[in-house]
């Protein structure tokens, strides 16, 4: 009984000490030493956020570069859940392989395996070096901008591993469309 | 496997070693009541803690009070938990305006938390308020945390102490490792997860105007807080749907190193500890070299298996091989910045501990791959384990080593210098048995309900695997899933939520009832005729243990999932 008592006392105490003490610290924290990742890393180009540079959004015009096949929808986060025998994920695979190789018809040989596979956030916001490049004939067609330049800009926006050794290399397709506007504006 | 990925394991390896013994030293300071660094700031905080809620710091317990603590505790934190979400739509700090969650969610969820295993049904963005993750859900990362550490202690104590009836103080322990161990190194872990790029605010959801004219809704949040005891407490629980693989939780391959050194952080460090308890640290870098044997044995049965993905794809021009300009592989689930060998690294520390983050999608990894987490939850989550109770874990399993050990020479066994006899061996393999029983038994009769069928994501073996390791994730208490699995059901609700109390309260209480037994006895000196259990030969025997055990009881179920749905997948058999 005398537990008992103890119990409801700590729960309540160190409720108070690690469910709203330490998290307003580390918020009060946060404001001071990194204002702009605690807030989302949000992209205002405007003043009025366009997305933000963490989370992956939807491309389908031909004149910017494409993710992957994801969903980028921000309040359902998850991957397909499908296993590696589902007829469906060898559809949907079929389906956007074969969309892929009709809207760039430069890209030959093996496609590489991000482009065509849904990640696991739905939100990716990088697509390999690899996918970016099979790109790169159709974004400059339709920019009638020079693929030498095309891929200059690509690789400028390219994130080698970190320290050298962690991660993969990737590209940031928000970041690179928003470079890609500034240098090579399409005109309507 | 390409040279950087093995790079990229090795390194991770490196530095869990590397911070073992730091650790693990601050920790035995710690819990033997010894000053720390951190003694000025934080005792005058400890004292009045005790003052506030009427600890007896001086008080020892008997294993039955010990036990009793826990139970109490856990009960009482549990019905809190479930109270706040019942009415969080009345409750601050809920932007969104999100409803009251419903009754079987609820329980499940509390029981979920309060395990240590963050199992989640729901969709946190669409279901829980900041108030419920800060208060109902964070909090338990801790105080589920806490609890395992505490009862390691106690559980060690029974080896460290002779004729004596008492393993501490419960409430001692407890409030020790919240406040020197949990709460600063979380603090620390969030901010450097803050840097980079894990939100920490209270603000409503961002409505942006995307570059093609679309709104894309971006949730926010005090996420970075809960980060940070998520990875440390070995919890797992996501603050979004897509946990570890969401860019708000883990947005850099540094971010996402720092979590897995989190999530080993504190059971590595407890061998240490565990070896400094009972005056011998080779004891304690013995249980580390098992772990180690079977952590990397994972590693590179699920890296492999990954890296060579799924020929159902490559068969349509998908490139799986790894080149300078992409990751090829198995990328279905997987985030470019993590590639495959960090997601294979991450599936593979997350399910050894008791973690159940994921930074990759489990259901839609390769047969082989998928095993893998299957086998190291089925194993009891002993390499390295939860925070404590992969440490009682492992040590269930050495006493069963020198038992065997024991049998074989016809001598009674010791370990640490204490008689192992009836009492104890039973206590240990009621342990065990409760973890087989509670997930072949709920698994086997879940798979004949129609209502489980509907639930299923994937059929074929991997609906299969679906359930069993939706049942062998609840009763490890690690809450990673095939999350195909629509396991927001009252029957799943309810079924998964019991098997979470049975798997963590049912192993928990044996335990300490053997350590109470083991503390009562008298100290064995050593004679030329001991088991030395600190030399390769006791780690090669207690690796095969594990492995037998493990292997023994979930051999049949595992070959009707996973391993059946490896060869098909091979062979080009789908199924829709």
């Amino acid at each position: 009984m005398k537990q008992l008592f103890i119990a409801v006392k700590v729960t309540l105490l160190f409720t108070l000490v690690t469910g709203l003490a330490y998290p307003l610290v580390v918020t009060g924290l946060a404001r001071v030493l990194f204002p702009h990742q605690a807030n989302g890393s949000l992209v205002e180009p405007n003043g009025k956020p366009i997305g933000s540079s963490l989370i992956g959004q939807k491309f389908t015009r031909p004149e910017y570069f494409h993710g992957r096949p994801d969903g980028y929808d921000g309040l359902s986060s998850g991957g397909s859940n499908l296993g590696p025998t589902s007829q469906k994920l060898v559809d949907r695979v079929r389906d956007d392989a074969n969309k892929f190789r009709a809207e760039n018809p430069q890209a030959s040989g093996p496609l590489p395996a991000d482009l065509v596979t849904a990640s696991g956030s739905s939100l990716d916001p990088h697509i390999s070096p690899g996918a970016a490049e099979v790109q790169v004939a159709r974004v400059a067609a339709a920019r009638a901008f020079s693929p030498e330049r095309l891929r200059q800009l690509v690789a400028a926006h390219t994130e080698g591993r970190t320290f050298g050794i962690l991660g993969e290399p990737r590209v940031n397709v928000l970041e690179l469309n928003l470079a890609l506007d500034q240098a090579a504006p399409v005109h309507k | 496997m390409t040279a950087n990925g093995i790079l990229q394991i090795a390194l991770f390896f490196l530095v869990v070693l590397a911070l073992t013994k730091p650790m693990g030293a601050y920790m035995a300071k710690v819990f033997a009541g010894e000053r720390t660094l951190l003694h000025p700031a934080l005792r005058p905080i400890e004292k009045a803690a005790y003052r506030v809620c009427g600890i007896d710091e001086a008080q020892e317990q008997r294993w039955t009070a010990y036990a009793g603590g826990v139970l109490v505790f856990s009960l009482v934190s549990l019905l809190l938990t479930y109270l706040i979400m019942r009415v969080q739509q009345w409750l601050p700090w809920n932007p969104q305006g999100l409803a009251n969650v419903e009754q079987f969610l609820s329980f499940n969820t509390a029981a979920s938390f309060t395990t240590n295993t963050n199992w989640q049904a729901y969709t946190p963005e669409t279901t829980m308020s900041y108030f419920t993750e800060m208060m109902a859900l964070a909090t338990h990362n801790f105080f589920s945390a806490a609890v395992g550490i505490a009862v390691a202690i106690a559980f060690v104590r029974g080896f460290s102490r002779h004729s004596v009836k008492t393993l501490g103080n419960f409430w001692v322990d407890f409030t020790r490792s919240i406040l020197y161990v949990l709460l600063p190194i979380s603090i620390v872990v969030a901010l450097a997860l803050c840097s980079q790029g894990v939100i920490q605010n209270f603000s409503a959801y961002t409505k942006a105007a995307t570059v093609e004219g679309a709104v894309q809704t971006i949730p926010q949040g005090p996420i970075a807080s809960q980060e940070a005891i998520k990875y440390l407490g070995t919890n797992g629980g996501g603050f979004l749907n897509a946990n570890g693989a969401h860019p708000y939780e883990n947005p850099t391959p540094l971010s996402d190193f720092l979590e897995m050194v989190s999530i080993f952080l504190i059971p590595a460090g407890l061998t240490y500890t565990f070896g400094k308890m009972v005056k011998d640290t080779r004891q304690g870098w013995a249980l580390f070299a098992a772990m180690s044997i079977l952590f990397l044995a994972g590693v590179f049965v699920a890296y492999p298996s990954e890296q060579a993905g799924n020929p159902n794809l490559a068969r349509l021009g998908i490139e799986t091989r790894a080149t300078a300009a992409q990751s090829g592989g198995n990328m279905e689930g997987k985030e470019v910045r993590f590639g495959i060998a960090n997601s294979a690294l991450f599936t593979v520390v997350t399910t050894d501990a008791s973690c159940g983050a994921v930074n990759n999608m489990h259901d839609s990894l390769t047969p082989l791959a998928g095993l893998v987490p299957l086998i190291n939850i089925e194993l009891g989550e002993i390499i390295f384990g939860g925070v404590g109770s992969g440490l009682y874990g492992m040590l269930l399993f050495a006493v069963l080593a020198v038992f065997i050990a024991g049998l074989m020479v016809g001598r009674t066994p010791e370990y640490l210098g204490k008689k192992i006899e009836q009492k104890e061996v039973k206590m240990m393999m009621l342990a065990v048995m409760v973890l087989a029983f509670t997930i072949l038994g709920f698994a086997a009769a879940s798979v004949n309900l129609a209502t489980v069928g509907k639930s299923l994501g994937n059929n074929g073996p991997h609906g299969l695997s679906e359930v069993l390791y939706g049942f062998t994730s609840a009763v490890g208490n690690n809450g990673s899933a095939f999350g195909g699995l629509s396991a927001n059901t009252p029957y799943l609700n309810t079924t998964l939520g019991l098997a979470m109390l049975f798997g963590r309260f049912l192993m928990l209480i044996p335990l300490l009832a053997a350590a109470g037994s083991l503390a009562a006895k008298k100290q064995v000196p050593l004679s030329a005729g001991t088991f030395p259990t600190h030399g390769p030969l006791f780690v090669g025997l207690l690796v095969g243990v594990v492995v037998i055990v493990g292997a023994l009881t979930f051999f049949p179920a595992l070959s009707l999932g996973p391993v059946v749905e490896h060869f098909l997948m091979w062979q080009g058999r789908l199924w829709s």
